[in-house]
């Protein structure tokens, strides 16, 4: 079990990992990452949505019957998302108001139907539980990195208005590191494939080093 | 008959669908009708945050959320207005105006007093690029303070590249351009109406 765990979070966040491996929820990776707190808000809700949407997928593969089951996971996955996106604005509208903007964009994230049909369909709750949450840490990691890069790049600052995310207690996380605002083409859409590009190309290399090692 | 032999029936099928279909939909009733009240009273209580950093503070007595009314001002969708008053009688009007930025529609709330001056302004909602546009909003910068005071009259209602008294921002001059001119609108369409806007009465309140 703990090794199967292992493998588990091991492709989640590296070997497999949604955006660097599998190459899917580049829409989302590439659209919201103008910052570091972007990324991350956006990889916190992700996860939280694949975590539950798994687990509903696992509980319910019985009686899913394979040739409606894509119809299904659609229906199961939207109103999940309008949901959460509802409660978050009634009951934690400060939160919301930070996330809001992302929440709806889930709902076409294909990284979610992928995993619950590669994944969760096949596999049992827990199992499906622990793949939520490391392909959920995984997304959020890329997206995080590659949103302080292009913040980094782009605008000269870290984590810009984390705190309005994460709360006060995080204020410590926004760093200004220069003053002269930057490469203003990292944080339009051409300095999220660039990094991305990079990115990617820098893990293929690692692999491939590791491989021949 | 089995669970394996049901699952191949062919009325199996849509039955599963109509049944996922049919929980969903009991999901998202429940879930809005449980948020519904909430999240009313999370977007007043929004509008009530931003009307109170258009105003001066203690400019207005009454309820601006309860004193509203809608004006005609021969365009379409009439105009929502929020009253400040003191002492019953109206001082001020809050309202929002729209502009057409470089990403979409940019809402600027302002509050403009008896006379015609701007009490103060606010973006509530734009799709303007993060770290070029975005210094409309109050949290990035404080540019848009300086529409503070400002009469039709008694400005130059342009960016500063266009001859105006109004900074533009590097590398963004269609997001502030079209603040301008929304909020010069505004103030066009306060002119205009003045009468309208600033009657003592509203139907639901009566001073």
């Amino acid at each position: 079990m703990s090794t199967s765990i292992k493998t588990l979070v091991k492709d989640g966040v590296w070997n497999n990992n949604v955006v660097f491996a599998q190459m899917i929820g580049l829409c989302p990776a590439a659209a919201v990452t103008t910052s570091g707190t972007n990324g991350l808000g956006m990889g916190l809700a992700t996860t939280a949505v694949l975590v539950i949407a798994n687990v509903l997928v696992a509980l319910l593969r019985n009686i899913i019957s394979p040739q409606v089951r894509i119809p299904v996971f659609v229906v199961l996955i939207a109103s999940l998302v309008t949901v959460v996106d509802m409660l978050l604005n009634a009951w934690l509208h400060e939160l919301y108001k930070v996330l809001g903007l992302f929440i709806a964009l889930i709902v076409v994230n294909c990284a979610i139907l992928g995993r619950v049909e590669a994944f969760a369909s096949k596999n049992g709750v827990w199992p499906a539980f622990v793949d939520g949450l490391a392909m959920g840490f995984g997304f959020t990691l890329a997206l995080t990195l590659i949103g302080l890069i292009r913040e980094f790049l782009g605008s000269g600052t870290l984590f810009a208005q984390a705190s309005q995310l994460l709360g006060e207690n995080f204020a410590f996380l926004e760093i200004h590191v220069h003053e002269n605002g930057g490469a203003l083409l990292m944080i339009l859409p051409p300095g999220a494939f660039a990094v991305l590009g990079f990115l990617l190309a820098g893990k293929r290399l690692l692999d491939t080093r590791r491989h021949s090692d | 008959m089995s669970f394996a032999t049901l699952k191949e029936h062919p009325l199996y099928q849509p039955l599963l669908l109509g049944l996922m279909t049919l929980l969903a939909s009991a999901a998202l009733a429940w879930a809005s009708s449980a948020t519904r009240g909430a999240i009313a009273e999370a977007e007043a209580r929004d509008l009530r945050d931003s009307l109170a950093q258009v105003l001066p503070e203690n400019f207005a007595d009454n309820d601006l959320l309860a004193d509203n009314t809608d004006i005609d001002i021969g365009a379409g969708k009439p105009l929502r207005v929020y009253r400040a008053r003191a002492g019953g009688a109206v001082k001020g009007v809050v309202f929002t105006v729209i502009g057409k930025g470089y990403g979409g529609e940019i809402t600027v709330l302002m509050a403009v007093d008896e006379d015609g001056r701007i009490l103060g302004a606010r973006v509530l909602k734009h799709t303007e690029t993060p770290g070029l546009g975005d210094k409309i909003e109050i949290a990035k910068s404080d540019w848009i303070n300086g529409f503070g005071g400002k009469t039709l009259a008694a400005a130059n209602w342009a960016v500063k590249k266009d001859g105006g008294d109004f900074d533009q921002f590097a590398g963004a001059t269609i997001t502030p351009r079209a603040v301008v001119s929304a909020v010069k609108r505004g103030l066009e369409i306060f002119a205009r109406h003045k009468a309208a806007l600033l009657a003592q009465k509203t139907e639901e309140h009566d001073g």
